[in-house]
């Protein structure tokens, strides 16, 4: 144990659980005293939402080293079945919170099967074509969810793409799915409680992926596809395997979601490519790789736009000249060798003062 | 007849597609960058039309010459501050990244200046419709513009390109940054030089796509934008004819599409029609098959 401990990556990990737990004990507590705010706390269920979308997103780009713009298109697959399975099973699984937990899984398992199903032909593709494609999935994920009529009535379900009457269902049937109106009638289960257990599932998969074996060989095609290829690694399989978990924990997280509303439809803000560009820009900007940046930069940019909300209309121009210049500060050749220029003058004074007191 | 009519729309906006995506294929070989503000800069170029053209009265060619004027303008500032710093930075994400946020902030600022109800686009056209067939089939002033204009953009700029100096340099810079460089072509000036390039072919593009469907909202020039990309990568990115040939083929599925099978899933085949030729043919139907060195 003392050992495990040593190591650091394990401290690493450990640290960003204690992150996320510590976090939720605050907002618990400011919650019970009263301290937030409601539109705050209506935002906890969408933060939850996009820190698993960031975290499962990195395991694609930061990890397997792909640029994937197709995230949101696995969220709405997820938002779907998981809200289309509640609603179905509402009368048959009384408990709340098993009916809950198997929608998450099945959203999971849809998206992770829609993940398999993409990335077979995709992952061949490189780089900007790759991301090009994905976005194209996404949009295509996105439309043809937008023409499907879903109802039930004591037959069964009927599935149509024109509109509610070509259902043909029995008076008494209700429609679950209203083409571009999208799904209504859900239990609104979602809640932050659950959302955290599930940021933390999601980091301990993602993290035991990348510290395993596998991990590993997913982490040696990004570095050398070649190379990796000649000592043996079976690319299309580590491939398959990190974009599919990706997606499948996009699919939770998107069950997650959907269950947070009444009603929800795949729209082009929602489910579109600006979502996935989105959180990609958490997966930048928190560092590419790097699971914890991720969930910082998630929360943080959430909440950005929410606190500027007083000068409404200059908030999302705030927000792009903010993301501007930190891509700038951050990534630039010059601004790198500025901070290492600071860096060095700040320690080599530190270094200075101790020396005096010594 | 009315298949003829789809058909003549189809090519009309492929049209659009085609001078739109021209400027995402030349940005994209030079500088290697998916330049996610270039549908915004459509945007720009039909708002300053519709200001001058609309709101102060002014000529439409002339109006025309200066939306032109000023999404070149517009082009090479975002290039320089947002894109240029970047160029050698570790991960080529970061000026991904930085050309969304350029998106972002041209939106909003057309958010904040024009509102985000869509206006009415006065077509600047000005030449009546042609009546074929004994009127049976009409084709519409703005269609034989559009066509006209995208050939002779295609045909000018494949001449600039083969023939000049510039056009040389720009084939050069896209082919080796470095080798460009120690041959004494100034490489940062010819990325500006498209940027300025592409810009400009977007503000056309912008006029020609608001007077076909005359509607313009700050979020306008998104879709067009990713489609043109999408022409682009259909017909081998970073080749002039293969922008056309992409252009036009998108354009007509996706009218095809809209008229024969479904309205709402025509963006979903003209998707599902990309990952097929790229699945086949993954640099696009006229791109180069590049040999990766070990």
């Amino acid at each position: 144990m003392k050992r495990l401990l040593q190591s650091k990556e394990t401290k690493k990990t450990l640290i960003t659980f204690g992150i996320v737990i510590i976090t939720y004990i605050i907002v618990e507590i400011l919650m019970l005293c009263g301290l937030l705010s409601n539109q705050l706390q209506g935002l906890l269920v969408p933060i939850c939402y996009y820190v698993m979308l960031a975290i499962s997103l990195n395991l694609t780009v930061g990890i397997l080293g792909e640029l994937s713009l197709g995230h949101a298109g696995f969220a709405c697959v997820g938002v779907f079945t998981g809200t289309v399975f509640s609603i179905c099973m509402q009368n048959v699984i009384a408990a709340s919170w098993i009916r809950f937990a198997l929608a998450i899984i099945l959203g999971a398992l849809f998206a992770g099967i829609v993940g398999i199903l993409i990335g077979l032909p995709v992952l061949r593709l490189k780089g900007d074509y790759l991301a090009i494609v994905t976005l194209a999935f996404c949009e295509i994920i996105k439309n043809v969810i937008n023409v499907i009529y879903l109802g039930k009535d004591s037959q069964g379900l009927h599935i149509s793409t024109t509109d509610t009457t070509a259902l043909g269902m029995e008076p008494e049937g209700v429609v679950i799915i209203k083409g571009a109106q999208g799904v209504t009638g859900m239990p609104q289960d979602a809640n932050f409680t659950i959302g955290i257990l599930l940021i933390l599932i999601t980091l301990f998969i993602v993290l035991n992926l990348v510290h395993s074996r596998d991990g590993r060989a997913i982490m040696a095609i990004r570095d050398n596809l070649i190379a990796a290829e000649s000592v043996g690694i079976n690319i299309t399989k580590y491939k398959l395997m990190a974009f599919s978990i990706s997606a499948a924990l996009a699919g939770a997280a998107g069950a997650y979601y959907g269950h947070n509303f009444n009603n929800i439809k795949a729209a082009t803000n929602n489910f579109g490519y600006n979502m996935s560009i989105m959180v990609l820009v958490f997966v930048v900007l928190g560092g590419i790789g790097n699971m914890r940046g991720s969930i910082i930069a998630a929360v943080l940019l959430t909440l950005l736009p929410e606190m500027l909300r007083g000068i409404s209309e200059y908030r999302l121009l705030i927000y792009s000249i903010v993301l501007i210049g930190m891509m700038l500060f951050n990534w630039s050749p010059k601004a790198q060798a500025w901070k290492e220029k600071m860096k060095v003058r700040i320690l080599g004074k530190l270094k200075k003062n101790q020396k005096e007191v010594q | 007849m009315s298949l003829i009519s789809y058909v003549i729309n189809g090519i009309s906006l492929g049209s659009v597609y085609a001078i739109i995506a021209l400027g995402y294929s030349m940005v994209y070989g030079i500088a290697k960058m998916l330049n996610f503000a270039h549908g915004d800069v459509i945007m720009v170029g039909g708002f300053v039309v519709y200001t001058m053209a609309s709101g102060l009265g002014i000529n439409p060619i002339l109006s025309i010459l200066c939306s032109m004027a000023f999404c070149t303008v517009l082009g090479m500032t975002i290039e320089r501050i947002a894109y240029r710093p970047l160029r050698n930075a570790t991960s080529s994400l970061a000026v991904l990244i930085t050309a969304i946020g350029v998106s972002y902030f041209l939106q909003n600022i057309a958010l904040i200046i024009y509102g985000s109800s869509p206006k009415a686009f006065t077509s600047v056209v000005t030449i009546p419709s042609l009546k074929l067939a004994d009127g049976a089939l009409t084709i519409s002033g703005e269609t034989i513009v559009t066509i006209v204009a995208c050939i002779i953009i295609m045909v000018v700029l494949m001449l600039f390109i083969n023939k000049t100096k510039a056009g040389q340099a720009m084939l050069a810079v896209s082919e080796d940054k470095g080798a460009a460089a120690l041959m004494g072509i100034n490489v940062n000036g010819t990325i500006a030089l498209t940027f300025a390039i592409g810009s400009a072919l977007a503000a056309i593009a912008g006029v020609l796509l608001c007077s076909a469907y005359p509607s313009l909202s700050p979020y306008t020039g998104a879709m067009p934008g990713i489609k043109a990309f999408v022409a682009a990568v259909f017909g081998g990115i970073g080749s002039i004819p293969g922008a056309l040939i992409g252009g036009i083929l998108l354009g007509l599925i996706e009218i095809l599409s809209k008229a024969y099978i479904s309205s709402q899933l025509s963006d979903a085949i003209v998707f599902a029609v990309l990952i097929v030729v790229l699945l086949v043919k993954p640099t696009g139907i006229l791109g180069k098959q590049i040999q990766e060195k070990v």
